[in-house]
């Protein structure tokens, strides 16, 4: 294969390793707040991702049984499930929830782990965070890891042994998009594995423009399932990551503050 | 046979004997399905679910993968 690639007939980009596996979708989604499964499943096949994130709940013990399961309609020998632990408000709590998470995938140790700190924002609780993903890491999962956009605790967790670094670019369900994209390029450039912007984005653009930071993905949930068409909205979220992850790749042009420059010929205009 | 009382995702139920954890999972009609099952804060791997027979105030958790993001 030459410079241009034949599926998206574009110029190729280096892969995207994350955990020991390439993945070829710097998209990743989420499964919540959809209208019913099929909603779900149109949105994540537009969206072209292959990384989808899931919650761990107890059954409702005699309302389910018979009702589909959302891993029947996101097969996970399709995708790969990303377990998450949303609504933990603890490291033990967190780490007990991966652990039931990797069981119920027959031992795939690929795991969203966030810590929850506050009620009314989600903004993580960083010391249980940094514990959480001491206990994982150790216990042999693979961790991506929600986190504050401090450059610091980020390099903390990247030396614990995360495989990923995801701090938020504004509040979870938000869609207030990215908020302080300097310290976003602060993780960015010191980190050694890849960096996903994950919550916040609100649109497509949002998307992009985390892509044109240099982020390597961005994970998102409801800015697609809460879209007026989430299965078009998955589609542009899917065309805003491409659009500013080539951007990234191709270097924009130099800003030029005070001074235009025509891209018309400045001779040869009519006396 | 006397009966059993567990506790199962935070609710009380009572089995009618010391079932074993694939006879509750069946009663509960999750055979076969993506479920992970823990008991007093253990986790039961799947190949053991024939094995592990509940017994009085066992704490038994049932999970289910849910939309999230």
């Amino acid at each position: 294969m030459g410079y241009m690639d034949t599926q998206c007939a574009g110029p190729l980009d280096t892969p995207f390793v994350m955990g020991g596996e390439t993945f070829r979708s710097r998209l990743l989604v989420g499964t919540g707040k959809y209208r019913d499964f099929a909603q779900t499943r149109d949105a994540i096949e537009a969206s072209g991702a292959q990384i989808v994130t899931v919650a761990i709940r107890r059954t409702n013990i005699g309302q389910e049984a018979g009702q589909p399961n959302l891993l029947e309609v996101i097969d996970p020998r399709r995708y790969t499930i990303l377990p998450n632990t949303a609504g933990c408000y603890s490291a033990m709590e967190a780490v007990r929830t991966l652990r039931l998470g990797r069981e119920l995938l027959d031992g795939h140790d690929l795991v969203k782990l966030e810590v929850l700190g506050s009620k009314e924002t989600l903004f993580p609780n960083m010391p249980e965070t940094l514990k959480a993903a001491e206990i994982l890491v150790r216990d042999g999962f693979r961790v991506m890891v929600y986190c504050s956009d401090d450059p610091v605790q980020a390099r903390m967790l990247e030396e614990i042994g995360c495989v990923a670094i995801m701090p938020l670019a504004s509040l979870i369900g938000s869609g207030m998009g990215i908020l302080n994209p300097w310290n976003l390029r602060i993780i960015i450039d010191q980190a050694r594995v890849p960096v996903i912007v994950d919550a916040g984005v609100g649109t497509a653009s949002d998307a992009a423009i985390a892509m044109e930071l240099g982020c390597d993905g961005v994970l998102m949930n409801t800015a697609i399932a809460a879209a007026g068409d989430p299965v078009r909205m998955a589609l542009a979220m899917r065309q805003g990551v491409e659009a500013g992850r080539n951007a990234f790749l191709a270097g924009r042009m130099p800003r030029r503050e005070y001074q235009a420059s025509p891209s018309s010929p400045a001779e040869g205009l009519l006396g | 046979m006397s009966g059993v009382a567990i506790r199962l995702n935070g609710e009380p139920r009572a089995l009618p004997g010391p079932w074993a954890i694939a006879d509750l999972i069946d009663d509960l009609g999750f055979t076969g399905k993506r479920i992970a099952v823990e008991v007093n804060g253990q986790i039961v791997p799947r190949s053991h679910y024939g094995e592990i027979r509940l017994a009085a105030d066992d704490r038994v958790e049932v999970v289910v993968a849910v939309g999230g993001g």
